[in-house]
């Protein structure tokens, strides 16, 4: 269901398949997991293989960025389908933290 | 208002079914010939009543959830999805962006996706009998009628 590389203090998450309540759960247990860990300064979550979202992604995204800016880092959500990212701003999201759609490059 | 077809199911206010229930409502929507966003549209709404049943309507344990759906000339369908759990006390307030009485992991966004994706949504609910949430949703496709 997703992928994690770190490089130094750069931690990325790459998620797939459909985000809602149900999955939800299980994909933030392994990245707090991770974050808590390494204390990334930098959370970069890509979207590219995400089929479908709803707003349980923009939770998601919002209790990973409050769980990075407690101990001063900062969160990416990138590679988001017009639709995810349609959703994203519904939220106020990009006031707060990066939000790109695809083909956008960082 | 004649539906020109119609259908309806009930199943357990698990998780697991959330999916199950876009599917379900997409495939049937998808007689009306819809673009790949209009069914986008379907499912997430969908994905957010049927969430609100589980998370909210049955916090404690599993109960029914009812979900309807009819299609009408004009390339209409119209969802319900009803639940007989714990009502909602404030619907105005519920339904407020960013309102969450869970706090956390959840956005507070269920009502505010159903109504941007939706041409139509309205809600009832009675403290201790249940909410439904109304769904409309213009298929701008082939209509069944022509």
């Amino acid at each position: 269901m997703l992928e994690i590389s770190t490089s130094g203090k750069c931690m990325t998450v790459f998620l797939s398949g459909e985000i809602d309540h149900h999955s939800a759960a299980g994909i933030r247990k392994e990245i707090d997991a991770q974050t808590d860990r390494l204390l990334p300064q930098l959370l970069v979550l890509d979207f590219g293989g995400v089929t479908f979202m709803d707003s349980s992604g923009v939770g998601l995204v919002m209790g990973r960025y409050r769980n990075v800016s407690a101990h001063g880092g900062r969160l990416e959500a990138v590679n988001l389908s017009p639709w995810c990212y349609k959703i994203m701003k519904l939220s106020g999201l990009d006031k707060i933290a990066k939000i790109q759609m695809t083909g956008v490059q960082r | 208002m004649t539906a020109l077809n119609k259908f309806s199911m009930t199943m357990d206010s698990r998780s697991a079914n959330e999916g199950f229930a876009r599917l379900v409502a997409s495939g049937f929507a998808a007689q009306l010939d819809p673009t790949v966003e209009e069914l986008c549209d379907i499912k997430t709404a969908v994905s957010e009543a049927v969430t609100n049943c589980i998370v909210h309507a049955y916090p404690d344990g599993v109960g029914n959830i009812y979900i309807s759906a009819w299609i009408y000339a004009g390339g209409l369908v119209r969802i319900k999805i009803r639940d007989k759990g714990c009502g909602i006390a404030d619907v105005k307030r519920a339904m407020e962006p960013l309102y969450s009485s869970l706090g956390g992991e959840r956005a507070g966004l269920g009502f505010a996706v159903m109504e941007s994706f939706c041409d139509k949504i309205s809600v009832r609910s009675a403290v201790g009998k249940g909410t439904s949430v109304t769904l409309d949703k213009y298929i701008k496709g082939k209509d069944l009628a022509g």
